[in-house]
């Protein structure tokens, strides 16, 4: 059969002369930009360019309502991941069947709050657009109920026409709505769609609605009361198979066959030969395919059509023989000039069990992947997809996947639910989740952790890093030193946490005080990522120590961190002021051997080129030189006073 | 008994779901959509003197930048309703600037632009210090000025990321130069690291985005020269370790038309790269490296080439070639005057899935569609 197949649509560009001119683009997030523009170096000034323009690919993602489809069968897709292969075949299918349903049942919530919204919505352009989507999700949900039956749960004979009655059924409901206003009226059998009622329902097998509308009839018109009690008889006897029961389908069909004997002798005996209507039903009975194709208008589609035809000449139509009636009764029934929709192609690509073409169909017809993505992987699930594996790297299953998700990463909100997707495609997820979260604008801290935590779970290292680095730059940048710290501590970037520690000590020697200090003060391990950052902790527990009256211990610190060479040397002029006012307290504080070592310190600073810098100004070199004087004489008197009180015996 | 209720076993129809009234498939038939459409989202006055060159993207797509024969360069910020914002708005050059791209955010706010007048120049948006009278306020400065091309520069490129920052220029001389920031806090300071002569005025340069080990750095150059009439005009650099310098791994020959750009494919960890080629034509080259020997390590990489597709819809030259994210689309430009989308299906058949075209209604300046206003003030336009 003919594939459904579209040409590329051609979107104008306002003001741009596409014949003389060029249209210059680039690539956005979910969109694309275009701008006019002359690629051929002319020389020429050909004057201003005033527009650039975005395009956008029309995509039902925006649509609030829709974004709950997506949310709820994220559920149901996530679920479908996890049963197990192991399970026995019997009950992995009562599961598939189930999840189908599911899935139909979150498209017909979403339908009907379309509808709801469609008719109460004013503006009649937005009206318009919902019933599109109204009218989408009905054809979508068609096809997805037929698949259901025919490859999901694979009726047999049998079974398989009671399913497609109830396939027809639920998409032909309106003759219940019909069925409502016949009987409600003042006399429903003076009403116009009095026959048409009873007609539909006998068209769908529904005997016992058509009898009790019948009954109506029967009562007012005790005259033809022998007819109608013997069309009410074959509407009872009328065998139906049920496939929970004993019965053989070889017991059914002789059933069956008696039975369609019987009406048929009734025709014969022209038993309803006075009464027009109930030869009709009688006719429809008996499977007459001519009577049928004059209520095209009840049938309304060719699977109805089909549908009532096998119901009343093959009630026990095999799997394999589907494709034949399905083709004559679309062909019977469809005008010989009219071209088929895309809709009726699909369904009659499902009749003949062609997955793959229903599969193609779908994705060119309908404008998002929602609905090929999500059948696709049932279908792969049900193990349907097998036989036609394809040598291409990835699947058609991942394929679909993979744009549906894509689709979802251009959304500010939805993205998150592709992640799942993404982890659920064994061959390009990563990469390809790899490729787009990166891309998810860091907006705010709390949006960046999100991120950041769905890349560590997934151990992408790469990704984490850069994350932190963009979030510690930028920080940087707003001049947000703590959080700028965080960021790089995370991102394990030795070079940024230097310089970050680099400017908080710069600050502290501008201000005498350390911001951040909830940050500086927990650093634990973290402290070691970095020299300087070292440094950092410790200057400031130093500081903390002091404060808290720990002399000797800050003390012993403050000489180490010069000692150890953790200090840079730039810092230690700063490190031995510091130890003034240890110096200078009653108690002796610094041991003399501590003291020989501090004095050490400051011989090592000055002796060396270091100090003073010769780019300092003369007042500068002043300052230095009245610290240093005053800093010996401290350590002197220190050393003194340290020598006395080691020397003397305490009694 | 409700038809709809009847094919559900009961605990999979929530209360909710059971519509109260039924539809019938006889609506579909009529808006059963068939294409995915594209639509005008909206129009942004840009508002160039003279025609626009390049508009570029950031990382996050959050901004985007245009430059233009007006010799300036502007800068978007998208709000939060999605309209585009002009926030800075400066003259770059003397000359036509061709070219504009963003840095990698790791490296902080960074575009490069590159002229006619023969320079490549780096730009920085800082925001103001708190001493500063500009106390939070951001504006752009320019930190180098790359001079060493005789000729009009014709394209520039930051390398992938991995590799720290690093600016391609190329130009008309036919120089494919290679500057690097050692020090990414610093970016007044660049250094050339590595000039590549080839021998062809050279019009685009794409760098291969693998970041696998497996592949070393590698470049593609392309050439517009018309009067090199039989060579190739493809040139493939790839970097060698034991050398530290860029050798030539292969010359697509058979691309002997002028090339006005190329792109490489994201490479999705493939062992194969991927290379979409603007010639008379639209290209794709499949290149797949051959295994290597570990004793000639000091000669590049053996490629194979092999043609994935070939498209000659925009019917004479093509301008333009760019890959989304993911590389499942590619747009092309040409002179057909059109801006093409090319797909390929799971099966690897490439199809064009959609066309933008002029509409060729010549649209005032002045004129009343969505303008948007720019925040750009006198004064701020005076500090560059």
């Amino acid at each position: 059969m003919e594939e459904v197949d579209v040409e590329p649509t051609t979107t104008p560009i306002p003001g741009v002369d596409s014949n003389r001119k060029h249209l210059g683009f680039v690539w956005g997030p979910g969109d694309i930009l275009v701008y006019e523009t002359i690629y051929k170096a002319s020389g020429l000034s050909t004057g201003g360019c005033p527009f650039v323009h975005e395009v956008r690919k029309d995509e039902d993602i925006c649509s609030p309502i829709l974004r709950k489809l997506f949310n709820e069968s994220h559920h149901i897709f996530v679920g479908l991941q996890g049963i197990r292969d192991d399970l026995p075949s019997k009950n992995k299918k009562t599961q598939f069947v189930s999840i189908s349903k599911n899935y139909r049942s979150v498209i017909r919530a979403c339908m009907e709050e379309l509808q709801q919204v469609a008719v109460s919505v004013q503006d009649a352009a937005l009206a318009t657009q919902y019933g599109n989507q109204v009218s989408i999700l009905l054809a979508v949900e068609l096809i997805w109920n037929l698949c259901e039956v025919l490859f999901i749960d694979a009726a047999p004979a049998g079974s398989l026409l009671l399913h497609l009655l109830d396939w027809v059924r639920l998409h032909k409901a309106d003759v219940d709505e019909k069925a409502r206003d016949v009987l409600q009226s003042e006399s429903p059998t003076e009403h116009q769609a009095y026959w048409d009622v009873v007609i539909s329902y006998v068209l769908q097998g529904r005997m016992d609605e058509a009898r009790q509308v019948l009954m109506k009839q029967a009562a007012l018109q005790p005259a033809a009361r022998g007819m109608f009690k013997l069309l009410d008889n074959l509407l009872i006897k009328m065998p139906i198979f049920n496939p929970s029961g004993a019965q053989t389908l070889t017991e059914f069909d002789v059933k069956w066959r008696h039975w369609h004997e019987e009406v048929d002798r009734c025709l014969q005996d022209q038993s309803f030969a006075s009464n027009p209507h109930l030869e009709v039903i009688c006719k429809i009975l008996v499977g007459d395919e001519d009577v049928l194709l004059e209520h095209k208008e009840l049938l309304s589609t060719w699977y109805h059509f089909l549908v009532t035809r096998l119901l009343f000449s093959h009630p026990i139509v095999k799997p394999t023989e589907l494709h034949y009636y399905a083709q004559s009764s679309m062909h019977m029934f469809l005008d010989t000039r009219s071209v088929p929709e895309p809709l009726d192609s699909i369904l009659l690509a499902a009749f003949e069990f062609d997955i793959h073409q229903v599969i193609k169909d779908c994705s060119i017809a309908l404008n998002n992947w929602w609905f090929v993505a999500h059948l696709t992987d049932l279908m792969d699930h049900c193990k349907l997809l097998q036989s036609h594996n394809l040598h291409f790297g990835s699947n058609l299953r991942e394929f679909l996947l993979l744009e549906y998700a894509s689709g979802l990463f251009t959304h500010h909100s939805l993205w998150q639910l592709a992640v799942d997707y993404f982890d659920h495609c064994p061959e390009f997820g990563r990469v390809y989740l790899e490729l787009q979260i990166e891309r998810v604008p860091l907006d705010t801290e709390r949006k960046a952790l999100k991120v950041l935590r769905i890349c560590e779970q997934r151990q992408m290292t790469e990704q984490v890093r850069s994350i932190c680095k963009i979030m510690a730059k930028g920080a940087l940048r707003n001049n947000r030193l703590g959080s700028a710290l965080s960021w790089s501590i995370r991102a394990k970037d030795a070079a940024f946490a230097t310089l970050i520690s680099e400017r908080f000590l710069q600050d502290y020697c501008a201000n005498g005080a350390f911001s951040d200090l909830d940050l500086i003060d927990n650093l634990g391990s973290a402290m070691l990522l970095s020299d300087r950052l070292t440094f950092l902790g410790k200057y400031r527990e130093f500081h903390r120590l002091y404060g808290e009256k720990c002399f000797s211990d800050a003390a012993k610190l403050l000489l180490s961190l010069m000692t150890a060479k953790i200090a840079p040397r730039t810092f230690w002029m700063t490190l031995l002021t510091d130890a003034l006012p240890l110096l200078e307290q009653k108690e002796v504080i610094f041991s003399a051997d501590q003291t020989h070592e501090l004095m050490f310190c400051l011989e090592d600073l000055t002796s060396g080129n270091c100090l003073p810098k010769p780019d300092r100004a003369m007042q500068d070199e002043d300052i230095d030189t009245t610290k240093i004087e005053i800093l010996r004489l401290a350590l002197a008197r220190n050393l003194a006073k340290a020598i006395v009180k080691e020397g003397t015996v305490e009694v | 008994m409700n038809a709809w209720t009847q094919g559900f076993p009961a605990e999979h129809c929530p209360e909710h779901h059971t519509p109260s009234h039924g539809w019938s498939s006889s609506h579909i038939i009529v808006t059963f959509r068939p294409q995915r459409e594209m639509f005008l989202a909206r129009s942004i006055a840009a508002d160039h003197k003279d025609l626009i060159h390049d508009v570029s993207y950031d990382f996050h797509g959050r901004r985007m930048a245009t430059c233009s024969s007006d010799q300036s360069v502007k800068v978007w910020d998208k709000s939060e309703n999605g309209e585009w914002i002009c926030t800075a708005n400066w003259k770059t050059h003397s000359g036509s600037v061709w070219r504009v791209t963003w840095a990698h955010p790791e490296f902080g706010q960074v575009l490069a632009s590159c002229s006619f007048d023969r320079t490549a120049a780096v730009w920085e948006e800082i925001v103001g210090e708190s001493s500063d009278k500009q106390r939070g306020l951001r504006h752009w400065i320019k930190r180098t000025t790359l001079v060493d091309s005789r000729t009009s520069v014709t394209d520039v490129k930051f390398a992938p990321k991995h590799m720290g920052l690093m600016l391609t220029t190329c130009s008309a001389d036919g120089v494919v130069r290679i500057y690097e920031a050692p020090d990414v806090m610093n970016l007044s300071q660049w250094s050339l690291q590595h000039e590549i002569s080839c021998k062809l005025s050279s019009s685009c340069i794409s760098w291969n985005p693998s970041s696998s080990r497996v592949h070393p750095p590698m470049i593609a150059v392309g050439s517009d020269d018309s009067s090199a009439v039989y060579s190739g005009k493809v040139q493939i650099y790839e970097y060698i370790d034991h050398t530290r310098k860029y050798a030539k791994a292969e010359t697509l020959m058979t691309v002997t038309d002028p090339v006005h750009d190329l792109a490489f494919a994201p490479n999705l960890g493939r062992s194969f790269h991927v290379l979409a080629i603007a010639t008379k034509d639209v290209r794709i080259f499949k290149l797949i490296p051959m295994r290597r020997d570990a004793t000639h390590s000091s000669t590049p990489t053996k490629l194979e080439i092999q043609v994935l597709a070939q498209f000659d819809n925009h019917n004479s030259q093509v301008w333009r070639v760019s890959w989304n994210i993911t590389s499942t689309l590619l747009a092309s430009s040409g002179d057909d005057g059109c801006v093409r989308l090319w797909k390929a299906n799971y099966m690897d058949n490439w199809k064009c899935t959609a066309i933008l075209r002029g509409d060729g209604i010549p649209v005032n300046c002045s004129h009343d569609v969505v303008s948007q206003q720019s925040l750009l003030t006198a004064s701020s336009a005076e500090r560059f």
